[in-house]
Parts: structure tokens; C-alpha cells; sequence
């Protein structure tokens, strides 16, 4: 390297925490989210939702809404369905109604939709919309769907005689079997992981904006991953995909809320064919807690083999998924119940077996994966809340017991029980951060000095490893569509860049951060790069935002696609230079002579070669795309460790510390990662103790609206301390980054519940289910029980 | 300001009822004929076409919404425009001036305040409302008066920091 290579962090490189450029429109009010879209002529729809959980309709009668001065079209599911558009496929090859025909399969579900002038009209003719519904009894858990007598909801399948939706299983049942025949104990441990919300502050919608004159469709939309919808619509309403544009414009929040493919969208799309005129859908609150995808609701059970020593001999598993009334999780169509198997990746469990049922009940399509990678946040709730209850029954510290059966630093690549290949992790580093930074003795000893004096302080571990970055093409797709992704970036002749991505950002700052990958691999000012994403018809192909796979698999192709720039411009300084390309060296943002160091050319140099003066025979231009498919997951790890304060009387817990150690490999932009960790541990503070929405034995939604459904603001959101000192690049990835977005909402949970059960400790109470409320740990410390979350039924 | 609206035949017309109002948002006047029922963020949005305002949740709980009458702290989501006449808002796209930003604005962009950005402008003019009244507000005076704020991004740690960095920026002008 000469003394002319630029400064990677004042160029804006890999690790510079650089302010975030989409902010300079946000702060001003300029963003441009769905519901900021306003073209000429544009009409508004509105829904109307069904009251009851579970119905026949015997009759719709929706001519006093076609009476209301404004209104343009009421759509029925008997109008869909003459467009063969009732129904639609989910992304898990399941169906799910668009507007219901037949029955209504849950509270909230979609029967009609009005367009009229003004939202306000069409929120009126709704209302003049007259169901005549014959109620049945609603199903609102498991356990009654599997009843001999439950009845049929989905009896619009004709090979579907219960309300079973599948059984899978992994892992290697005889070999499970042998090790537990052999423990010296058993630990066990049931748990519910309650329904969530993901819950953006922005709602979904979409402007839908049909053209008869050019018979182009386009859609402004809440989507995650525009390109899949694209495909969607191309399938669905058989229009030609060229003639399709799928538009995501900022998006206020997704948290996997935003990839399925809801009802709204597909009519607003309808309406505008039909009308020739924009039509804009845009949900309220409401609306998006009862019908959009929510999360988890799912019940784990199982058990630990363990040798005296706390050695770990083998794990059993058993879950049963509340999928809601339409199978509709987005998820890698190879797993039932996505990555639930990377449970214990973290630790040296030499066998497990693992089964998994899921069941139609009669509530909202769930399963999507809220600020996480695929189920894998239930997989690892599960194995700290497992591993806590473990080393109880040993009586064993928990750091040591952890300590004990972490995989080892030289043990990787490491098969995980139920088959993952891990490439790297340093687990006990982590946990030795993470007890150091808490002061861990100190606080054992504080605790039981505290205890005497009838005071109840917790504290809780939880270590988390994170299958992120879906992912290799062999084992991954969608519907069948391999997971990769792509970039294009287009490098114009006065050095300046434009970059597109398949990726779709929802706050991650992807126009700061792949911009800064730019940087690092051509020496391009950060600052001379624009990033576009979200526009089909500009964006390369890509399977979009979720699952934290942006920088594991698009930000891989922003490094591959710039290296293949610079392969081009190194034969460009070649031919300015007039030596071979042999002979060439390259430094940041420059290609010198290796002879002859200050002979050289800067890349902005040979990016006006590329369009002035390319030598005889080279195509011209200096632009191009990489689609990647990576070889691997990435596999970031955490160890987060929170300290509590229990009050006995009224059950109310009070967060005293918060420590995270998060290794995700190389940090692109420290500033956003941090930014990323602690949302997310906000998120794992909102699941364990206060977002709450459930079902009455009724099936009606309770949490259906923020009065109810209670998110944390800052007032009740704890402080955190965030350590980077454990770094493990990613062996595979271009630029040695893993996925973080999600991790600290994966792992953190059980830290929070941990830490409480802990305090709990000599009650004799092993789980409370989330959310960890007040009035549940008030019952468990007075009644010296469980307390499960798990829906009631009724009794009559 | 004239908000036109479609044409519905003269019987329907007749049926909307029409109060017409006076106020001023962002330094300019204007005069409005709304339906009562409008709501102040509708008025904002659709009527003026000043998008900055978010509509989240209907229900005063997110706080997306959040302008200024009259210098207070409002959730237009649940404030008839009707009850703006004669009265003063303030948007988030009267924050800045022409040339500059705001020192809210600033310090959101500086301490990485914003991810998704939806709950930016609320959170924004809630915290001018909490400077303009208590220039030195502690940590805790920041996170109570952003308490019917809702934020699903950040966390508020960098929120908080981002309205203290104002906060000192502020008093170091005055």
C-alpha cells in the first residue's frame, strides 16, 4: 500500500458510524410512506371485517352501501369469486380467503370492501353492508382443534377431515431415546410462547394504479419484499409480470408484518382493474392487530437428558403451532415450522429429537416471523428457559452449567443436534463479558443478602445463536423460489454510483450502510453513492427484507458486484497506465504501478475510461450485477444477561440492568448496530412483559387496539449496555458481517423470564408465561404455581 | 385554502354539513370549509397536503400524529379540525426554516434517534413542546413527556439522547 490509499473511515468504509442519509428526509417530514402516495383521480377503499370468530353467511346485502352518494364499487366474495380471486395461495401452500364466500374463520376477517371518493364515505357504506351470519362454535386454542368432535373450519378443503395442518419432524428419535435411557436426570419443562403482534406503527396498505390505455399495473405498497409480490400478482391475477410494477415505498416499521400478501392488497388491485381509476387501502390499527399476520402462539414441551456432572446427554421436543384459520407463514416452504430445529445450536447436545404439529384454529393467519429468522425465537426461548430449569434441577450455577456445555471455539464447524452446520462462535467469551460487565458474584451476593431481607432480585442468562441470512439456494426457497439476492450498481463517468439492491429496508438503513460496503471495496466515497430499493422496475430480482438476511445475503452481493467493477476497472488503469494488468497493484480508491508506486490511477479515473477512452475491444460502460447465493447461513451469538427486582406484594418487576454482548462478525456501521440491538431488546422487553393479545373462550381478539394491546414507550423501556469486544467474522461472507437485526428480539426474551423465575427461586415455580404481567407473578409468588397464558375455554 | 370535494348531485350535497374555520399552521393563514366530523389530521394531510404528520393508531396512543396548538402537544388523530379555529398549529414541516433545521432535527439525525422514521414527526414535535416550556429537562423529564410516544424501532435510548443533544444545543444559542 502506498501513502496515497485513502482513509476508509473518513471516505465513509466498513466501521465508520456514519450518520444515516435516509434521515435528512425523515427529520423534515419528507418521507414518502403508502399513505403519502396521492394520484390524480385516486378513489379510497375501505373493509369491512366480520364480527364473529366462526359463521356460516347465510346472505350479504349490500345495497344500501351502493345508495351512498360517492360510492363506486362494493366487493363481495361472491364478486371475487366470478374472477376466480375469493381465494389466493399463501406463501406456505396452503389457501386463504380474500373476501369470504362460504364461512368466516375468525374475528376480523375480511367480507367486503367499499371504494368510494373519501375514505369517510366508504367507512359509512361499510356500515350499511348487512351480513346475516349463523354463528359456530369458535376454536381458540390447540387443544379444542384436536377435539374428536371440533369442528371442520377449513371444510373448504376437500382432503381436509380435521384441523390438523401438518406433523413434522427432525433429528434422531432412537438415538434421543438411548440417551435418556441412560440420564441420571430429567428435566422438564412446558411453556406456551403467547401470540404477538408484530405491530409497525405504520399499518399496511397500498395504492393500486391500473393504466388501461398502457395496461400497466402499478402498486404502491407496505412490502417487504416487492419482487415476491410481483410474482404474486403475475400468478394470481394472470396479468403479464413485465407489465406489473411493484412500488415499496418508505416503510413505517415491517418486523415480518409486511411480507404476507393480504386481502387489501389483491382487491385494491381488483378495484383499480375495474374502475380504471387509483385506489388507495389503508388499514387502520385495528384492522392490523385482528387480521394481519401476528406471530408465535405456539406450545413447546420437552425435556433434557442429563448426566450428574450437568453433562447434557440428549434433548426431546415437542410443539404444537396455533396457525390461525390459514396456513400462511412465510417461511422456507422445506421446514413446517421454519428453523425451530436450531434450538441448542449454542450448546454440545450430542442428540434430539424434535415433533411438531400445527393446527387450524379460529383466529387471524399467524406464524409470520416477527423480528426473526424464521421460528427461531421460539426455538431459543425455549432452549434458555429449558436450560435455566436445568441447571435448577442440578443445582447447578447457570454460568457454569452454560459454560459446561457450550460447544468449544475449536469444535467449530459444528453440527448442531438437529443438523445445522455452524461455522464459528465463541460462546464462553461472551458469557464472560456479559458476567464481568453485570458483576456477576457481587450480585449472587447481593441477591441472597437481599433475599433475607424479603426483597427479590433475579437475575437471568440467555444465549442465543441466530440462523440468519436464508439462504443457500440448496435448502431455501420460498414457493419454490430460491432465496438468493442480488446488486446492481451502476458506476457513471464522473465516479458517482447509483445502487440498487432485491432487498427492501424498513428502517435498517440500507442507503447508509451498502453504500459504505461500496466504499470499502472501490474506494467510492460513501457519500458519491445513491441507494435505490423497492421499485421492480429497476431492482434487480431479489427476495427483500426479512429474517435479518439483507446484509447476509444482499450486502454480499453489494460486495460482489463492486468487486466485479473493480475487476473491470483494474483492466481500465491497465490500458490508462500502459502496462499489463499483472503489474498493477490496488489500494483504496487507486491502482498504481507495483514498479512504480506513484505511477497510478484513481478509480474515478477509470470510471470516465470506462466511457471516454476504453481500449479496442472492451465493452463499454462500468456498470453491472451480482446475484448471490450464499454457501451458508451466517450465525451470529449473543449472550444477554438482565438483573431484576420483583416486588412480592403486587408482582410488578422493575428491569435494575440490562447487559448484551452480541457478536454478529464484522459491523458495517457500529452506530446502526447498536441502533438494531437495542430495538430489538426493546422488542424482547415488550414481548415478556406487556404486549399482550389473546382470545376469549368467544374467539373474540382481546388486545385488538393500543389501548389494549400495550407497547412499551419510553418511560417503561429499561437502558441497556451493549458490548462489541467479541468479534467472529463470518468465514464466508464477502465482507465477514453476519445478520444482527433481530438477535437481541430472539435472545432477549428469555433473559427478561429468567431473570424473574429466578428471583422466584425457593417458591418452587418454574414458568410463568408471557407476558410476564404484574397479576400473573402476583399468582404464582401467592399461590406457589405455574401460571400458563394459554387462551381459556369454555366451560359451559 | 378551498378543499373541493366531488360533486355528489345537489340533494347529497345538501346533506354535508359545512362549518367553515380560520386558523394557522406553520405561520400561514388559512380559511377551510370542513365537515365537522374531519378529523385535524385528515385536515393536515389531505386537506393541506402536509404528509409529515403520521396517522398510526386512531386512538391518542402512538403519538404519530402529534402536532402543536396553539404550542401544546396535540394528537391530531383525535382532534376535529373544527376545534383548530382561530387556534395556531405547528406541523413538523414548520420545524425547520428555510436554510436550517431545527436542533430537534438535528439531534435526531446526530445521536441516530430515527430508524423507520414514521414516529420521527410526532416524536419531534413532542419533544419541542417539552423544550419550549423546560430548556434543561433531565433524562426522566425526557422520557415522561415522550411517554405517549410509541417508537418500535429504536428503543428510545438514542431518542432520549437525540432531545438532550437539542436540548444543549438550544441553550448554548440562547
Amino acid at each position: 500500500m502506498t501513502t496515497q490509499a485513502l482513509d476508509e473511515i473518513k471516505i465513509g468504509g466498513l466501521g465508520a458510524s456514519r450518520k444515516r442519509v435516509e434521515d435528512d428526509r425523515f427529520i423534515r417530514g419528507k418521507g414518502n410512506y403508502t399513505d403519502d402516495v396521492v394520484l390524480p383521480g385516486m378513489l379510497h377503499m375501505e373493509i369491512l371485517r366480520s364480527p364473529l370468530p366462526h359463521a356460516r353467511i347465510k346472505s350479504i346485502d349490500a345495497s344500501k352501501a351502493w345508495e351512498i352518494p360517492g360510492v363506486h364499487l362494493v366487493l363481495t366474495g361472491e364478486m371475487m369469486a366470478t374472477r376466480n380471486l375469493a381465494w389466493m395461495p399463501t406463501l406456505s401452500y396452503d389457501t386463504q380467503a380474500v373476501l369470504a364466500t362460504d364461512k368466516v374463520r375468525f374475528q376480523g376477517q375480511e367480507v367486503a370492501c367499499v371504494i368510494a371518493d373519501d375514505p369517510y364515505i366508504a367507512k359509512d357504506a361499510c356500515e350499511a353492508i348487512e351480513v346475516d351470519y349463523e354463528p359456530l362454535p369458535p376454536i381458540v386454542n390447540p387443544w379444542q382443534a384436536l377435539a374428536s368432535d371440533a369442528p371442520v373450519i377449513r371444510d373448504d378443503k376437500v382432503s381436509q377431515a380435521d384441523n390438523v395442518v401438518y406433523n413434522w419432524e427432525v433429528g434422531d428419535k432412537a438415538g434421543t431415546d438411548r440417551a435418556f435411557a441412560q440420564a441420571d436426570v430429567i428435566s422438564k419443562l412446558e411453556l406456551h410462547y403467547p401470540r404477538s403482534h408484530p405491530s409497525p406503527i405504520e399499518c399496511c396498505g397500498s395504492v393500486a394504479d391500473f393504466n388501461r390505455a398502457t395496461s400497466k399495473l402499478t402498486v404502491y405498497m407496505t412490502t417487504q419484499a416487492p419482487h415476491i409480490i410481483r410474482a404474486a400478482v403475475a400468478m394470481v391475477a394472470e396479468l403479464p409480470e413485465q407489465m406489473i410494477r411493484i412500488i415499496s415505498p418508505d416503510i413505517g416499521g415491517g418486523f415480518g408484518n409486511k411480507v404476507p400478501i393480504y386481502p387489501g392488497y389483491v382487491c385494491s388491485i381488483l378495484a383499480s382493474i375495474l374502475l380504471e381509476r387509483p385506489v388507495k387501502w389503508i388499514e387502520d390499527k385495528t384492522g392490523n392487530l385482528i387480521s394481519t399476520g401476528f406471530a408465535r402462539d405456539i406450545y413447546l414441551k420437552g425435556e433434557m437428558a442429563l448426566r450428574r456432572d450437568g453433562k447434557i446427554l440428549g434433548v426431546r421436543m415437542h410443539t404444537d403451532a396455533d396457525h390461525g384459520a390459514f396456513f400462511s407463514d412465510a417461511q422456507p416452504s422445506k421446514f413446517k415450522i421454519g428453523l425451530m430445529h436450531s434450538a441448542f445450536a449454542a450448546y454440545d447436545v450430542p442428540v434430539a429429537h424434535l415433533t411438531a404439529r400445527g393446527l387450524y384454529t379460529n383466529k387471524a393467519p399467524g406464524g409470520v416471523a416477527y423480528r426473526c429468522s424464521f421460528r427461531v425465537t421460539e426455538a431459543m426461548f425455549f432452549q434458555e428457559r429449558m436450560v435455566q430449569a436445568a441447571a435448577d434441577d442440578l443445582g447447578m450455577d447457570q454460568a457454569e452449567f452454560r459454560r459446561m456445555n457450550f460447544v468449544k471455539d475449536d469444535d467449530f464447524p459444528h453440527r448442531t443436534p438437529f443438523g445445522f452446520l455452524t461455522d464459528s462462535g465463541q460462546y464462553a467469551k461472551c458469557l464472560d463479558v456479559g458476567l464481568a460487565a453485570i458483576g456477576y458474584e457481587n450480585f449472587r451476593k447481593e441477591q441472597a443478602e437481599a433475599r433475607e431481607r424479603g426483597r427479590l432480585l433475579g437475575l437471568g442468562i440467555s444465549t442465543m445463536t441466530e440462523p440468519l441470512g436464508a439462504g443457500n439456494s440448496r435448502e431455501y426457497d420460498i414457493l419454490g423460489i430460491k432465496m438468493f439476492d442480488s446488486a446492481d450498481l451502476k458506476v457513471h463517468m464522473t465516479g458517482k454510483a447509483i445502487l440498487r439492491t432485491g432487498a427492501r429496508g424498513q428502517g435498517q438503513g440500507h442507503e447508509t450502510t451498502w453504500a459504505q460496503i461500496v466504499a470499502h471495496e472501490l474506494g467510492i466515497p460513501a457519500d458519491d453513492v445513491t441507494v435505490e430499493e423497492g421499485d421492480t422496475d429497476t431492482a434487480p430480482f431479489g427476495m427483500g427484507t426479512y429474517a435479518s438476511r439483507s446484509t447476509p445475503v444482499a450486502g454480499a452481493a453489494v460486495a460482489m458486484v463492486s468487486r466485479k467493477i473493480r475487476a473491470k476497472a483494474r483492466k481500465l488503469a491497465a490500458h490508462l497506465l500502459e502496462v499489463s494488468e499483472e503489474d498493477i497493484e490496488w489500494e483504496l480508491g487507486r491502482f498504481y504501478v507495483r514498479s512504480s508506486p506513484g505511477r497510478g490511477v484513481t478509480i474515478q479515473e477509470c470510471a470516465m475510461a470506462a466511457y471516454s477512452n476504453m481500449p479496442d475491444g472492451m465493452e463499454p460502460g462500468l456498470e453491472n450485477t451480482a446475484y448471490y447465493d450464499p454457501p451458508n447461513l451466517t450465525w451470529p451469538f449473543a449472550v444477554y444477561i438482565v438483573t431484576v427486582e420483583v416486588d412480592p406484594e403486587t408482582g410488578v418487576w422493575d428491569v435494575l440492568r440490562m447487559v448484551a454482548v452480541d457478536d454478529c462478525g464484522v459491523r458495517i456501521n457500529p452506530m446502526i448496530v447498536e441502533g438494531q440491538i437495542m430495538g430489538g431488546l426493546t422488542e424482547a422487553y415488550a414481548m415478556s412483559s406487556m404486549q399482550f393479545i389473546t382470545f376469549d373462550a368467544d374467539g373474540n381478539c382481546v388486545g385488538s387496539n393500543y389501548m389494549d394491546y400495550l407497547l412499551p414507550s419510553a418511560w417503561e423501556t429499561p437502558g441497556y449496555e451493549l458490548h462489541s469486544e467479541v468479534v467472529t467474522p463470518c468465514p464466508h461472507h464477502p465482507i465477514g458481517a453476519k445478520g444482527i437485526g433481530e438477535c437481541a428480539a430472539v435472545g432477549g426474551p428469555a433473559a427478561f423470564v429468567n431473570a424473574v423465575i429466578d428471583a422466584l427461586t425457593g417458591t418452587g415455580v418454574r414458568n410463568i408465561d408471557m407476558p410476564v404481567l404484574p397479576d400473573r407473578v402476583w399468582e404464582a409468588i401467592t399461590y406457589r404455581r405455574d401460571v400458563s397464558g394459554a387462551p381459556p375455554v369454555r366451560q359451559d | 385554502m378551498t378543499i373541493v370535494y366531488d360533486d355528489l348531485g345537489d340533494e347529497a350535497a345538501s346533506e354535508v354539513p359545512v362549518r367553515k374555520i380560520r386558523f394557522t399552521i406553520n405561520g400561514q393563514k388559512k380559511v377551510a370549509e370542513v365537515e365537522p366530523r374531519l378529523l385535524l389530521a385528515d385536515l393536515i394531510r389531505r386537506g393541506i397536503g402536509l404528509t409529515g404528520t403520521h396517522r398510526g393508531c386512531d386512538t391518542t396512543n402512538c403519538g404519530a400524529c402529534t402536532v402543536l396548538v396553539d404550542g401544546k402537544a396535540i394528537k391530531s388523530c383525535t382532534m376535529l379540525a373544527v376545534q383548530v379555529d382561530g387556534r395556531e398549529v405547528t406541523t413538523v414541516e414548520g420545524l425547520a426554516s428555510a436554510s436550517e433545521l431545527h436542533p430537534i432535527q438535528e439531534g435526531f439525525k446526530q445521536e441516530h434517534g430515527l430508524q423507520c422514521g414514521f414516529c420521527t414527526p410526532g416524536m419531534m414535535m413532542a419533544a419541542k413542546a417539552l423544550l419550549d416550556h423546560n430548556p434543561d429537562p433531565t433524562e426522566e423529564d425526557v422520557r415522561w413527556a415522550l411517554s405517549g410516544n410509541l417508537c418500535r424501532c429504536t428503543g428510545y435510548q438514542n431518542i432520549v439522547k437525540s432531545v438532550l443533544w437539542a436540548a444543549e444545543k438550544l441553550r448554548a444559542e440562547a
